[in-house]
């Protein structure tokens, strides 16, 4: 079936896109973009005034948690959860239980993402075996079975050794190696942002040079590998500079950030509510100058990718001392959000820019289909409604999970829809665009 | 007689109440509130040295305390106060090895509280152990140490100690020597002392030394001789043997011939210097016994005006009732 | 609102009070005053200088707060709890005459909760009540053994005590009632 998307602000950087156009779908596939195109038997869905048209966000740092921790979201879960935040794909971590180190686990996880029918999953393999550090896990296999990175995230890789190795050898298919950038022995037993919060609390700190030791160690490697290197959820102004060293002198490193980590600071663990452990995640919420720090990366380029390690952890989990709480916050259905409230409508990014953080560029430094509307790409399409009033509420998300700090935030821009290989899988109720 | 009705007036600065129902820190009392607590503790020193040490202020409540990790001199001042209030008390030692096995804290603390007592008494391993409980429970919460966060009446009995002895806090220096990083004490204290008008010095191998200390009001230094000097207070922190030794400065004697209070060091400071120590004390090693059995040692003194101040936060926290109005 | 006692009355009356006590204790040998803070305190200071000018000799005084004895204390969950002021009695109370001491003498429940404390502090031969103003209205069994005015008042009315140490004048006053 084919539709025609008519009336919205299209913005297509890799095209160099940005006008009123139309687009027309044909099945899966992208058929058209261009002024006035004909209706030549299609479906036409009117989008409305001051809605945006955009390729399909792609998340790449998703923990999905399936298999094994099924209590805090499943595959269907967290598409369904991906879709309603705006994102047509997302890329799922392979700390699991069992650990997505074999073709196996890979294609359990894309078992379920067909089932559900909701945002396509591009699974991340394991760079060892059970992520333990010892041994590289089969990685051409991962490739094979359909991952498209390799990672040991949740933790970093245990030694220079092996993430050297995982590096070269990855690097035989340009597969990309992601790195959870910390040096375990300085991060100890920390549980917050070393810094005057943490101190006041009583939590015991993890520095952000805990975390520039890990990019530092990746850039290096980089450098001798010849391998890319991309540091997931950066947090500290060192790592940033870590990263701008790196890309002044060729090195293929890039990174992305969290909307909660260019959103919030360390004061939110004492205020509005103490100890709130939904404002407890690794790395940590840090210090004003970190923030800002990721915001100056983002607008200058040096920032690569927002994607929002969306990390689900049931309410019970959640409900205990702050240091017994494990790590994590939801992120899928606030990114958007969060992106253009404290980004584009703050004046610091375009929305051009914004598609490039949010779909151009994870699209190609994961090498998967998307980023553009190219004709012959997927049908993968978000709508953006930049000035929709969304209240968050976290009892009402889709994730099976509900630990957001940003609960009760009222934030300026949304997701109107989301159209994943030409058929709508989200429409804002209130944002209703008439597919028909 | 004016002039006197006017000096009565000034020196009654203290709140007429508390404002809130829980006890979570020295952070969220107002100086008058601190000295509301002070005040009523005065009186309740007294009670302590009748030959009947009860009043019937607190009959029919009932006190938790409520321990999850050792404590002997915390734990029994708090039993005492509540008794010599009349209050049902009640003390609970779990060792944190039950938890490991399954029910939470707040699992733990709404058991308790569908027996319906008025006021928990809580130590605990984990910062902010104490605001957890304040958001679910319907008693009032008492802070009698969280993690490293703080341990209001330790402060508290050291203020009252020291107001005792030099009848102010204001424009005295306090040098706190000891590990500042893991010590509840340090912050309670350095919230109150800050508050109340003190010069507070900190001092401690850097090692030992929260980040950005200094935002909290203090001077820090490494240089025990500079902290000490001129002191109208000096108190001694616990160094926590079993993690200290090698991880965090070179050896227990090294600790002691570079930071141990002793008589020596002690010569810099003030003729009339207070000594202090929040306990256990490790002689020998952040505080020689000269220095703990001395003229100026006032340790013991704390423990007993512990129980004072404990009965003053019993006594203001008993109505329950969380009030509106600014102190 | 009528000034029931001036300074120069309330003078008079201690006065008066002070030889009642003189003559029904036979001098003042084993006595002891004891005053409910705030005001009763004052009264009794006043008193031991008043015995002390008549006999010549001093009469041991101390100071008693009653709030945590009051039986209302905790009852209502409403409204700070009231403020605690020291008690300080410096001496013994065994075998000795307490002359308790209060300004105002109404339902009988603050005399009820001072000899509760004072039986914390140990065995008195007896106990002696003093007040400056009895205004009726008992609801527990207790009579005063110096009174220096009955005064017949109303529920609704209130009598104000006011004593140079703590306001600045001396003075009984009759508030509130119908005017």
């Amino acid at each position: 079936m084919k539709r025609l998307l008519k009336g919205g602000r299209v913005i297509d950087p890799v095209n160099g896109i940005d006008g009123m156009h139309d687009v027309l779908l044909d099945g899966d596939r992208i058929a058209a973009v261009g002024k006035d195109l004909p209706v030549d038997g299609a479906t036409v869905v009117a989008v409305p005034a001051g809605m945006i048209v955009c390729p399909g966000f792609i998340d790449m740092h998703v923990h999905l948690r399936e298999p094994g921790q099924e209590h805090k979201e499943t595959v269907a879960t967290g598409t369904a959860s991906a879709v309603a935040g705006g994102f047509t794909a997302v890329a799922c971590m392979p700390n699991t239980s069992p650990v997505n180190d074999n073709a196996n686990v890979t294609g359990y996880i894309l078992a379920k993402a067909a089932e559900a029918g909701l945002a396509r999953v591009y699974p991340i393999g394991a760079v060892s075996r059970g992520s333990k550090g010892d041994l590289l896990a089969d990685i051409a296999e991962l490739r094979q079975a359909g991952c498209v990175a390799i990672t040991d995230d949740g933790h970093p890789v245990a030694t220079a050794m092996l993430l050297r190795r995982a590096m070269e050898y990855a690097g035989m298919f340009g597969m990309l190696v992601i790195e959870h950038c910390e040096d375990p022995s300085l991060k100890a037993d920390g549980v917050a942002h070393e810094g005057f919060h943490a101190a006041r609390l009583g939590l015991r700190g993890m520095p952000g040079a805990c975390e520039a030791l890990g990019v530092e160690r990746g850039v290096l490697l980089s450098e001798l590998t010849g391998s890319a290197f991309h540091v997931a959820h950066m947090s500290a102004r060192t790592s940033l500079r870590a990263v701008r060293k790196g890309k002044d002198a060729g090195i293929r490193v890039t990174c992305e950030v969290a909307p909660h980590h260019f959103t919030l600071t360390d004061e939110s663990l004492g205020s509005p509510i103490p100890y709130d452990t939904n404002t407890k995640m690794n790395p940590p919420l840090r210090e004003a100058a970190d923030r800002d720090a990721m915001i100056a990366g983002i607008v200058d380029g040096s920032v690569d990718v927002i994607a929002t390690d969306h990390a689900p952890h049931h309410a019970d989990e959640k409900h205990v001392e702050f240091d017994r709480a494990p790590f994590g916050i939801v992120g899928l259905e606030t990114a958007v959000s969060l992106t253009l409230d404290r980004l584009v409508h703050s004046g610091l990014i375009t929305l051009p820019r914004m598609v490039q953080l949010l779909s151009a560029n994870p699209a190609r430094l994961l090498g998967v289909p998307g980023g553009s509307l190219s004709v012959g790409q997927p049908a993968d399409i978000t709508v953006i409604a930049p000035d929709l009033r969304v209240r968050v509420a976290a009892r009402e998300l889709r994730s099976k999970s509900k630990n957001t700090p940003f609960d009760g935030w009222e934030l300026r821009g949304g997701v109107a829809a989301t159209i994943v290989g030409g058929r709508p899988v989200f429409e804002n109720p209130d944002a209703a665009i008439a597919f028909g | 007689m004016s002039s006197s009705v006017s000096a009565a007036a000034s020196e009654r600065v203290a709140a007429t109440l508390l404002r809130s129902r829980h006890l979570l820190g020295i952070e969220d009392l107002s100086p008058e509130e601190i000295i509301l607590i002070l005040d009523t503790a005065e009186a309740m020193k007294e009670i302590g040295s009748r030959s009947i040490k009860k009043v019937p202020a607190l009959r029919g409540k009932t006190v938790v305390n409520l321990f999850f990790e050792p404590s002997t001199r915390t734990r029994t001042s708090f039993e005492i106060a509540e008794k010599r209030l009349s209050a049902d008390t009640l003390s609970i030692a779990i060792a944190s090895s039950s938890v490991v096995k399954g029910e939470t804290l707040a699992d733990t603390v709404l058991n308790l509280e569908a027996m319906h007592p008025d006021m928990i008494v809580l130590r605990h391993a984990s910062s902010g152990a104490c605001h957890l409980l304040s958001r679910i429970c319907r008693s009032a919460i008492i802070n009698a140490g969280d993690g490293m966060h703080e341990h209001p009446t330790q402060a508290l009995l050291d203020a009252f100690t020291i107001r005792e002895h030099k009848s102010r806090l204001a424009g005295l220096k306090v040098a706190i020597v000891g590990d500042l990083l893991h010590s509840r004490v340090l912050r309670s204290n350095v919230q109150l002392l800050t508050k109340m008008g003190a010069e507070v010095w900190v001092c401690g191998p850097p090692t030992l030394i929260p980040t950005e200390i200094t935002r909290f009001g203090v001077r820090a230094t490494s240089d025990v001789n500079q902290a000490v000097a001129d002191a109208d207070v000096v108190m001694l922190l616990r160094i926590q043997l079993e993690r200290m030794e090698g991880a965090f400065f070179p050896s227990l004697r090294e600790y002691f011939n570079v930071f141990g209070m002793t008589d020596a060091r002690l010569k810099h400071a003030k003729p009339d210097v207070l000594i202090m120590h929040p306990g256990p004390m490790n002689r020998g090693v952040e505080i020689a016994s000269e220095v703990a059995d001395g003229p100026f040692s006032v340790i013991l003194e704390q423990v007993s005006n512990g129980v004072a101040v404990r009965m003053a936060v019993l006594y203001l926290l008993a109505g329950g009732v969380e009030h509106e109005t600014a102190a | 609102m009528p000034v029931v006692m001036d300074a120069d009355r309330i003078g008079r009356t201690l006065t008066r009070i002070a030889h009642e006590i003189v003559e029904r204790n036979r001098g003042v040998k084993d006595l002891a005053l004891v005053g409910v803070r705030t005001r009763g305190d004052h009264l009794a200071r006043r008193l031991a200088r008043t015995l002390h000018e008549i006999t010549g000799d001093e009469v041991p005084t101390g100071a008693l707060d009653i709030t945590l004895y009051r039986d209302d204390l905790m009852r209502h969950a409403v409204g700070p709890q009231p403020l605690v002021r020291r008690t300080e009695i410096p001496f013994s109370i065994d075998d000795r005459k307490i002359l308790l001491v209060d300004d105002v003498l109404y339902t009988g429940r603050t005399t009820r909760a001072a000899l509760d404390a004072l039986i914390d502090f140990g065995r008195p031969r007896s106990i002696q009540l003093i007040v400056l103003v009895d205004r009726g209205h008992r609801e527990l069994p207790i009579k005063a053994d110096y009174v220096g005015k009955n005064l017949p008042t109303s529920f609704e009315e209130s009598v104000q005590v006011y004593l140079q140490e703590s306001d600045d004048r001396d003075e009984v006053v009759l508030q509130g009632g119908a005017a």
